[in-house]
């Protein structure tokens, strides 16, 4: 097997004193969907802003395409390709759709290519495309999370990350997207797919890490770990 | 009348001037910049040093006081503010209260406190268009106001750079995700406020006189656009200045300034979030 997309080490991250993640470690296979699944509070975000430079760990290693990038500042963490779409879409509320599009080919990589990009996003998601002068504020949250989607492959990453890309969403909008990212990863890129939701992420991606309290307790295969099994691990039953 | 209305919104020009930093830094960095005047009026001492020692026109002072003060900011930015911000918001505060006495007492020092005022050849001409004048100076102030704001709203939306300020003042989290190094964007923030700072430091020091402790005259009418537009709204600051100078001129030269920040006031009760935040 050739050499993982993102292999995370032993992190530990904490806020304050509160210990958020004791010791996660996990691996993405490059152009899998790996989904990270636990409850609340288990730690799946931190963990996820740690890969992404959003928060430092205060220890373990993170290394992408094989290259440490642990505790690199998120700004140069997105240039190199990787990408998070953090949780609850965080769009630009005051910017039309189109420039917080635009605004993802800010790293200078991204900006040569960025009609093309463009284009790719709205055949995508093509609503995107009617509202595109639309400030992102007036959107519905369905469409905030695509457009937080749209965004970040604007930046053109290799591995995109997608913090409870379902959280508060009706079912046929969860299920287009889900739609969508398989489409994404299908074209070549990585994905991680975080989730609280057991049955659909197991469904969605090719191996699980499930985290408790701060730990990765469970992880291979999605085929080979049952659903039962996944849900014991995550109620740490 | 219509001539009082004229020079109120000349008058309101180059208040929107004044506040354009102020607003700025507000919206973006969210800080409020209590050196705001004081990088004005050091602005206009700059100016005037460079007119009577160098000879030089008042406005081609511009050459030189902009991009330095475009310098300062940044450095002041990067070095202290930035620092000092990690903090919490209040510590930043206080340090800007600090600067402009700083600013305040050096110029005091400096220059004494006797009035100045930069001598232009244009200073009592004047346009007669029948029932009103446009004294030339005005004009040329009110121009450099209107162009300042428009040129820094369209940098704002047309532009990586201003798209990437945009974004960090929306949501600082999302904008470092996109590749944006936010501490060096509140660098350029400062950097383009001090710009303005010191357009409007010609523009106030050419038609009135100003002492070392001028500054903090134009923080309050800084305040009062800022607050009538809607922090960190561009355009908004341009519509605000012109409410802000009308009010004043219609108050007349006794009342002038008590109608104005009887309008602010009004404006803190009817619309606190002001005429263009959303």
């Amino acid at each position: 097997m050739s050499e993982p997309i993102l292999k995370v080490e032993h992190i530990q991250a904490k806020y304050g004193d509160f210990l958020a993640v004791s010791d996660a470690s996990m691996e993405v296979p490059a152009q899998q969907v790996v989904s990270l699944i636990g409850a609340n509070g288990a730690g799946k975000s931190t963990m996820m802003d740690c890969v992404a430079g959003v928060h430092t760990p205060t220890s373990g290693k993170v290394f992408f395409k094989g290259e440490d990038i642990t505790g690199l500042p998120a700004h140069e963490i997105v240039t190199r390709g990787l990408c998070l779409v953090p949780q609850g879409s965080r769009c630009f509320v005051r910017m039309s759709v189109e420039d917080n599009l635009i605004m993802g080919s800010f790293p200078k990589a991204a900006r040569a290519h960025m009609k093309d990009s463009l284009d790719r996003v709205y055949e995508l998601f093509p609503v995107l495309k009617e509202k595109r002068n639309d400030a992102s504020g007036s959107l519905s949250g369905g469409q905030r999370q695509m457009v937080a989607i749209g965004r970040a492959l604007m930046t053109r990453p290799e591995l995109i990350l997608f913090d409870e890309i379902s959280l508060g969403l009706a079912p046929t909008i969860i299920k287009d997207i889900y739609a969508r990212i398989k489409q994404i990863n299908q074209e070549g890129m990585s994905v991680v797919l975080v989730e609280q939701d057991v049955k659909r992420s197991r469904k969605a991606s090719e191996s699980c890490f499930v985290m408790l309290k701060g730990r990765v307790v469970l992880s291979g295969p999605s085929q080979e770990l049952s659903e039962e099994a996944i849900k014991n691990a995550y109620f740490g039953i | 009348m219509i001539q009082q209305i004229v020079n109120g919104i000349l008058l309101g020009g180059v208040y929107a001037l004044v506040g354009v930093g102020m607003s700025m830094i507000f919206g973006i960095v969210q800080l409020t910049n209590l050196a705001h005047g004081e990088f004005v009026i050091l602005s206009a001492y700059l100016s005037t040093v460079l007119c009577t020692n160098l000879g030089l026109h008042p406005l081609l002072t511009l050459i030189i006081t902009v991009p330095l003060m475009f310098v300062i900011g940044m450095v002041l930015q990067n070095l202290l503010i930035n620092r000092v911000m990690a903090r919490g918001s209040e510590p930043a505060l206080l340090v800007t209260f600090g600067l402009s006495i700083i600013i305040q007492n050096t110029l005091l020092l400096l220059f004494s406190a006797d009035a100045q005022r930069m001598v232009t050849s244009f200073q009592s001409l004047s346009v007669d268009l029948g029932p009103i004048k446009l004294p030339v100076l005005q004009l040329l102030v009110f121009g450099i106001g209107l162009v300042v704001v428009l040129l820094l709203d369209l940098f704002m939306k047309k532009t990586y750079l201003g798209q990437s300020i945009r974004a960090t003042s929306d949501d600082k989290t999302a904008a470092t995700l996109m590749g944006v190094n936010v501490k060096h964007t509140y660098g350029i923030a400062m950097g383009l406020a001090m710009g303005t700072a010191a357009l409007a430091g010609l523009c106030v020091g050419m038609p009135w006189t100003f002492y070392p402790t001028s500054g903090s005259q134009y923080l309050i009418i800084a305040f009062g656009v800022v607050v009538i537009g809607g922090m960190g709204s561009i355009k908004g600051t341009l519509v605000a200045g012109l409410v802000f100078g009308l009010a004043q001129v219609l108050g007349g030269t006794n009342y002038g300034m008590l109608v104005s920040y009887a309008v602010l006031l009004i404006m803190l009760i009817v619309r606190p979030q002001g005429l263009f935040s959303k």
